[in-house]
């Protein structure tokens, strides 16, 4: 009994707290660097003053928002309103099970792992959804509206880059869709070669399914004010805000994994130490990932909610269908793929 | 020691019990938004017996597909719909026995499926070994059921076009934007830019007040 328990709840749960915990220090330092970065790209300092460069900016930040009361707007739907937040979050850490971080470094080697992340990013728009329903606010209900459109529109072409990618990887396991990028060839066998205009799509698709600029019109803070989290206060915005960044970090995981070969060295595998793999490239590449929707955000203004649905569904969805039929030739023909 | 199978038997009856009780919190329950939330319990709690079944891949193409999109639209929908609650259940009783009636030939034509099941056992053969469930799963779509399974497809395009041209209708004197049009906009056309000498401080100063 005692080994039982040992080893199905207390490690399981060991594994489990060694990548929520760094996931979510790894938040807080994210939102200090899309500070910073969003300073310096706006010719300003950035938080500079708690701590050293301003690290511990966001730290007091968490600490603050913490002390903050949550208050309930009148009328709310009570349940709910408390529900949405943990619904936003739940999913947002539960996809992080499947994700591999090495050859053997994974909580999870589901086979159906790609289908599992799928299905956790497609449950967290109901957090959002609730929110906007159960604060009894317009502005709140109208982001809401804008949000569920929106990631509804862009998951379908999320869900067919993925087909490409599975296509060529022939699995639905993330261990094996890197292994099938091996290949001695270095960065040139990494699927976003044969997948390039895919590569965008998903990336594109990713930002605009974490709501971040330049598709933030769910929070639309010139126009709805906050969008869906206009009501929240305290503890109840700081689990939305973690959700985001959570989401953010996750999207650029998948799309290191997918496409720029996860932990695989970019160098040929015949260069010695430098072309083998290590987790060190996955953090590497999803760090350029990261920059990039930071990168986004202080480039572009805010799309139009028309222009946003003509893009999803005129232009990205037709491109990813036809790319599977590429990719199905180019798997069929040898061209690329395992 | 906590013996595997009983412990799956209990993860069974505590899943299905909680689809059993929202699937009936979805009929009994005022707020609608209430009851599509306990619509989407079920199918997550559907999605969880399948889970126990070995059928990962149904599951969690359930949750994908009706969780994840399906029940969002239905949300979508009806978080803006404003209806009178009691209007609506005014009815109730009125239309009770009709759906006792709808109920129990439901009851007894799934009883009967069941059955007719049960007698002619149809298995898609057994696993190959090693084998995971979705690989097996394509195999069993695109080799042994291709042509119902495209047959489907096509069903639901048509159902998918008709939906479309069913409520597509030509509205007149909508004003709308032609996104094409807008790209191709040049600033020549609409900017005019005035080359003109600067002006010195001396000659534009308005003219001297007098002084009192």
């Amino acid at each position: 009994m005692g080994e039982q328990l040992l080893n199905q709840v207390v490690w399981p749960v060991i594994h489990i707290l060694c990548i929520v915990l760094p996931l979510v220090i790894t938040v807080a330092l994210y939102v200090w660097w899309e500070r910073k970065v969003l300073g310096w790209m706006h010719v300003r300092m950035g938080p500079n003053k708690v701590g050293p460069f301003g690290l511990l900016q966001a730290f007091a930040d968490v600490v603050k928002l913490l002390l903050k009361e949550v208050i309930l707007p009148t009328n709310a739907n009570r349940a709910l309103y408390y529900l949405a937040p943990l619904i936003a979050l739940v999913p947002a850490l539960a996809a992080w099970a499947v994700i591999p971080f090495g050859a053997k470094l994974v909580l999870s080697n589901a086979n159906a792992g790609l289908l599992y992340l799928l299905a956790m990013t497609s449950i967290g728009v109901y957090g959002i959804i609730l929110a906007g329903w159960s604060s009894n606010s317009r502005y709140a209900l109208l982001g809401a509206m804008r949000s569920a459109a929106q990631v509804i529109s862009y998951e379908l072409a999320m869900g067919l880059c993925l087909v490409c990618v599975l296509v060529l990887a022939g699995s639905l396991n993330l261990t094996d869709i890197v292994n099938a990028q091996a290949g001695g060839k270095g960065i040139f066998g990494w699927y976003m070669w044969p997948l390039l205009p895919v590569f965008v799509i998903y990336f594109i698709s990713g930002v605009a399914e974490t709501n971040r600029a330049p598709f933030d019109v769910a929070e639309g803070e010139s126009e709805i004010v906050a969008g869906f989290h206009v009501e929240y206060s305290g503890s109840a915005f700081a689990l939305f805000f973690l959700a985001e960044y959570a989401n953010m970090i996750l999207v650029s995981f998948l799309a290191s994994i997918l496409f720029t070969g996860g932990w695989l060295s970019p160098f040929p595998a015949s260069w010695g130490l430098i072309g083998q793999g290590n987790p060190l490239w996955l953090f590497a590449k999803v760090f350029v990932f990261a920059f990039l929707f930071l990168w986004l955000r202080a480039t572009f203004p805010r799309y139009r909610y028309d222009q946003i649905m003509r893009l999803g569904w005129k232009v990205f969805i037709p491109i990813a269908i036809a790319w599977v039929l590429v990719a199905g030739c180019m798997k069929y023909y040898g061209i690329a793929g395992a | 020691m906590i013996d595997p199978n009983l412990f799956q038997l209990i993860c069974f009856y505590a899943f299905s019990t909680v689809a059993v009780v929202s699937a009936l919190a979805v009929i009994s329950l005022r707020n609608s938004v209430h009851a599509v939330l306990a619509l989407v319990l079920t199918f997550f709690s559907t999605a969880c017996i399948w889970m126990l079944a070995e059928a990962e891949f149904l599951a969690i193409a359930l949750i994908v597909v009706y969780v994840g999109a399906v029940m969002v639209l239905f949300l979508f929908v009806v978080m803006m719909l404003d209806i009178d609650q009691e209007r609506l259940r005014e009815g109730f009783v009125r239309f009770l026995p009709v759906g006792l009636v709808v109920a129990v030939v439901m009851l007894v034509e799934m009883l009967g499926l069941i059955g007719v099941r049960v007698m002619h056992a149809q298995t898609l053969g057994a696993n190959p070994a090693g084998a995971s469930n979705t690989a097996w799963l394509g195999k069993a779509l695109y080799t042994q059921y291709l042509l119902p399974f495209e047959i489907a497809a096509l069903i639901l395009t048509v159902g998918v076009v008709a939906a479309v041209a069913l409520t597509l209708r030509e509205r007149t004197g909508v004003k709308r934007q032609q996104a094409s049009q807008q790209v191709q906009v040049n600033p020549r056309d609409r900017v005019r830019v005035v080359k003109m000498a600067a002006e010195h401080p001396a000659d534009a100063a308005p003219a001297q007040e007098p002084k009192p």
